[in-house]
């Protein structure tokens, strides 16, 4: 029994007893809750933990939180609280010994906090003001002229009265100031051939935010892959991948994307689905159990899901075969959290930086911890993610390498944020765009001067 | 899965305040209230925690077997916050429990349901690294790698090295007088401590010991060292910093079985030599370590032993063709070496997650403690096997060879009927293998909560009065985590028969007069 039961039953009214926290449908497994022995070897890695400091914003402390869920207890708000709290940075999952799938859990319960927790007004508003525009590639362009775009949204009253343009706004704004000068984003041709023997056929997923404020960088996706030797298929009707709704358990919206996405790309006739946005990827990756229960669309998932790679781990995998070109520049690789943590790649994009001939490749300190870029966590909670940002920005400076290098939208706009804070600059570029510039023959100054550099 | 020392059943089951249950009645008492509303009072918000589902996730620490909800917990930010605590305890007479990281392997931060959690974690800076001196001062809270991170740049480290350095706190190392894989050659925690400020259980703030390595008068730090939280917080901590050594080669070597290895051990240390670490895992355990963190160890090996040698590079070097000498001529038949950092991260990967990576393959285990002379560990490794083998439950080996210092880890699926039990009953008749050979009940997790019952296993009664004696000097309300480490709560300076009436709490058995 709680104690506000207890103390209902000591004021003499009748005692209802709470609800439990999850349904019967999709809760958090008992037995993953179950295979975590208590250690606290995820707590230093997770930045919830390095930032507060308390048991119940570390990953140990969430999977309690969920046990007590699991053992009736009611879904109340302070628990709600450090759900939402969670960056999912997964972080926690390459940290644990015991193999605890932190990933699975919270993907559940996240899905049943949706689902079963009143929000407050605001909060909900806030949500869906984000959901109604970051996975819709067409409303972020409309957002790309920024003060038209202002004002677009500014015109919704409840935004406005709920302060949600402040909240939002800060993001769009790096999205734009980092963006390429305005104007028409390339249209990437639908099929491109590779140049020299084809080696393989690959599809393209273009993304939101890379598509609308980082063309750039799926062009030189596009050039990378077909310099490989890659027949490189970009299906024109292509929506985004669900990535944001399944983190923030919007499970039916995350349904629906899914099944959009591998309709676009089941009859492409790929090979490998190639992703250059570590956010995505993961998601991708993991359809086949996002998608587990709906009959029309299992297998294929499944199929897709054994598809999809992320670039560098194609690139990788396929083998250099395009001279590079010397460029003589140091830079710093951060791991971006669903990159690394979610897919466990981390080798590979360091492994393309060290191929290039005259690139001094950094580390930098603490790279498991979280930029605090989160996919939406920055709108939702910026003041921790502002935190988080500032950190790494200090531990990128202390590289004191010229070029960023990561393989996220999200991350490169946190990060550049956050080193403007700091009153300093440094060069931003994906992966791919640093391989384009050296197979390409471009000099360092086209990734230091123009294109995605703050 | 859980990880368990023991369960009511072998061990810890103390009758009366301090035995394990779920918040009830006690947390709500006239006494607690009032400690409660005078701590909102004087403390900021954010630190006193008083939700429920909170409270819940400081249930238990790192033998997740025992589960009290606190009646209140107070995150602690400065000794301000502490001192103000524990002096409200003191004048309320509520218990007070000090938790760090909550690692801990005995339950020793098991909360109380009557008192109050004060969690260390947020006191985590670094307030001074001064190299010259050799010293640092830390709060509590700082993670005992970080202490080392903080370090490195000057050329130093801390040696205290418990498997669980990436996360556990200096005040829990402090506590527990933990020790790591290089305490063969560098000690325990209280080698490396010189002094700490201190919050004693009636609220005052003193400093004990200091800068010097040997403080004049009673040695008063070396008592509150491995005190498990019974005799006050520390909220600041003195460390020693260690020179980083000139060269350091870490070698990896594969045995046909523990009698192969455990006899190679003893052949490097009689042969003078004083590695920094030997550390020895059996077969079972090299298999979980391998499902964790794909160490790759050498196949087929019955034990393996990792041997590291620091110093100057001359002497390494020397200590080292030694060592390949003696791990041979007992029988490896694999023998590898790391040579820069990178490699040697890797062989000690296997080693740090083993217990964590018994969760790979069993349900459920016990990870025992015990102490015994090194010259014993063939004969008791052979007991254990045997204890093993006609019982059908599983024993995974780890532990630090050097220092007769033996983990073992008793697997068992709790969802089979009667093998919790089973595996209990082994776990403990380990501890009895380890006292019949001259060893002890817990070489660095501490007795807390799970072992206290074993402790008349080891002492007299005479022996416990002792100590109760010195717990009584510091803690005469018996308030600074009590119910642990002794079997009995005992009331302090109150002599048989001056009382009229019993006291209330030894007639109703709870506590003996002292
Ligand atoms: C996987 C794993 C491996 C481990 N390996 C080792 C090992 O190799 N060697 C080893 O010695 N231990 C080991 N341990 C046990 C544990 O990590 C140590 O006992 C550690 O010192 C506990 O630190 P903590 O901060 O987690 O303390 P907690 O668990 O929070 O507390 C431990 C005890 O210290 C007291 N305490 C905490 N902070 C203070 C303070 N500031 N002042 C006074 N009392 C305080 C508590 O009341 C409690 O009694 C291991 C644990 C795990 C889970
Ligand atoms: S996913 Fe990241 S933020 Fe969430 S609990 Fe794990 S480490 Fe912490
Ligand atoms: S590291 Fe794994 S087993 Fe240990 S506390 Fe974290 S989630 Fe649990």
């Amino acid at each position: 029994m709680t104690t506000d039961a207890l103390a209902a039953a000591a004021s003499g009214q009748s005692i209802d007893l709470p609800t439990p926290a999850f349904d019967e449908y999709r809760p958090p497994s008992a037995a993953l809750v179950g295979d975590c022995v208590h250690c606290g070897f995820c707590l230093p890695s997770c930045p919830t933990y390095v930032l507060w400091g308390e048991e119940m914003d570390s990953p140990r402390g969430r999977i309690d939180l969920m046990k007590q869920g699991l053992e009736g207890d009611p879904l109340t708000d302070s628990m709600v609280g450090h759900f939402d709290a969670c960056l999912g940075c997964m972080a926690c999952v390459t940290a644990c010994p015991s193999g605890v799938q932190y990933d699975r859990l919270i993907e559940t319960t996240r899905a049943q906090v949706e689902r079963r927790h009143q929000r407050t007004r605001r909060d909900k508003a806030l949500r869906g003001a984000i959901f109604a525009l970051f996975p819709y590639p067409r409303r972020l362009r409309a957002l790309r002229g920024p003060l038209r775009g202002w004002q677009r949204i500014g015109g919704d009253r409840l935004l406005r009265r709920t302060g949600l343009l402040e909240r939002i706004a800060p993001s769009l704004a790096a999205m734009e100031r980092l963006a390429p000068r305005l104007g028409k984003a390339e249209r990437l041709p639908e099929r491109t051939a590779a140049i020299g023997t084809r080696r393989a056929t690959v599809g393209m997923l273009t993304g939101c935010v890379q598509r609308e404020f980082f063309p750039a960088v799926n062009a030189a996706t596009v050039r990378v892959l077909a310099a490989e030797g890659c027949d490189v298929v970009v299906p024109a009707k292509q929506g985004c991948c669900g990535a944001l709704s399944v983190h923030n358990g919007r499970e039916p919206e995350a349904l629906r994307f899914a099944r959009a996405l591998i309709d676009s790309f089941e009859n492409a006739g790929v090979e490998w689905v190639v992703v250059n946005a570590a956010g995505c990827g993961s998601t991708m990756k993991e359809y086949a159990e996002l998608l587990r229960d709906d009959p029309a669309y299992a297998v294929r998932a499944v199929a897709f899901a054994t598809k999809v790679r992320d670039v560098s781990e194609i690139l990788v995998e396929l083998g250099p075969v395009a001279t590079r070109h010397p460029l003589p520049i140091t830079a710093a690789y951060h791991d971006a959290c669903h990159l690394a943590h979610a897919q466990g790649v981390r080798a590979q994009p360091r492994a393309l930086l060290n191929g290039i001939p005259g690139l001094q490749l950094r580390e930098i300190a603490d790279p498991a911890i979280c930029c605090g870029s989160a996919g939406i966590y920055n709108v939702l909670f910026p003041e921790p993610a502002r935190e988080l940002g500032d950190r790494k920005a200090a531990n990128v400076l202390a590289t004191g390498a010229e070029l960023l290098v990561t393989a996220n939208p999200g991350c490169l706009m946190q990060v550049a944020a956050s080193v403007e804070r700091a009153g300093e600059t440094i060069a931003l570029a994906h992966t791919v765009e640093v391989l384009d510039a050296s197979i390409q023959g471009r000099p360092v100054a086209s990734l230091t001067g123009g294109g995605t550099s703050s | 899965m859980s990880s368990t020392h023991g369960t009511t059943k072998t061990a810890g089951a103390v009758v009366g305040p301090s035995a394990p249950e779920r918040s009830g009645p006690t947390g709500d008492s006239p006494q607690v209230r009032a400690v409660r509303r005078r701590v909102q009072e004087l403390l900021p918000a954010k630190t006193v925690i008083t939700d429920h589902a909170r409270l819940r996730t400081y249930e238990c620490d790192g033998l997740a077997h025992y589960r009290v909800t606190p009646a209140l917990a107070v995150l602690a930010d400065s000794v301000d916050d502490v001192a103000t605590t524990v002096r409200i305890c003191a004048e309320e007479r509520v218990p007070f429990v000090a938790r760090g990281s909550g690692t801990g392997l005995s339950g020793g931060a098991l909360p109380r349901a009557d008192g109050v959690l004060i969690v260390m974690s947020r006191m985590r800076a670094i307030r001074e690294v001064s190299a010259e001196d050799q010293r640092a001062v830390v709060e509590p809270g700082v993670i005992n790698l970080d202490v080392t991170k903080a370090a490195a740049a000057h050329g130093y480290y801390y040696a205290p090295d418990p498997s669980s350095q990436q996360i556990c706190s200096i005040g829990g190392n402090v506590a527990e007088n933990s020790g790591g894989a290089h305490c063969l050659k560098y000690g325990f925690t209280s080698n490396h401590v010189t002094g700490a400020e201190f919050v004693a259980p009636d609220g005052s703030v003193v400093e004990l010991g200091g800068r010097a390595l040997d403080a004049p008068g009673y040695d008063l730090l070396g008592t509150v060292i491995g005190s498990e939280g019974t005799l006050g917080i520390a909220t600041a901590v003195t460390v020693r910093l260690t020179r980083t050594p000139e060269h350091v080669v870490t070698v990896l070597a594969g045995f046909p079985s523990t009698d192969d290895a455990g006899a190679a051990t003893s052949a490097i240390i009689g042969a003078g030599i004083v590695p920094a670490a030997i550390e020895m895992m059996d077969a079972l355990a090299i298999e979980a370590a391998e499902a964790a963190v794909h160490c790759n160890y050498p196949e087929g090996a019955g034990a393996v032993l990792v041997v590291e040698l620091d110093g100057p590079e001359v002497e390494v070097r020397q200590e080292f063709d030694q060592v390949e000498r003696l791990c041979r001529d007992n029988g490896a038949f694999a023998f590898r070496v790391a040579n820069d950092d990178v490699e040697r991260a890797l062989i000690w990967r296997g080693r740090k997650s083993a217990f964590a990576a018994v969760g790979r393959i069993s349900p459920d285990y016990i990870v025992q403690d015990g102490v015994i002379p090194r010259t014993s560990l063939p004969k008791v490794l052979r007991a254990i096997a045997e204890l093993s083998a006609s019982s059908a439950v599983r024993v995974a080996n780890v532990f630090h060879a050097g220092d007769g210092n033996l983990h073992p880890l008793v697997l068992f699926d709790d969802s089979e009927e009667g093998q919790g039990e089973a595996a209990e009953e082994i776990s403990g008749k380990i501890l009895d293998l380890c006292i019949e050979a001259g060893g002890s009940i817990t070489g660095e997790h501490g007795v807390g909560m799970d072992k206290s019952a074993y402790m008349p296993r080891m002492f007299s009664d005479a022996d416990l009065d002792t100590m109760q004696m010195v717990r009584c000097a510091f803690d005469p309300n018996n308030i600074s985590n009590p119910g642990k480490i002794f079997p009995t709560p005992r009331l302090c300076g109150e002599v048989p028969g001056r009382h009229k009436g019993e006291h209330p709490l030894a007639k109703s058995g709870i506590a003996e007069i002292f």
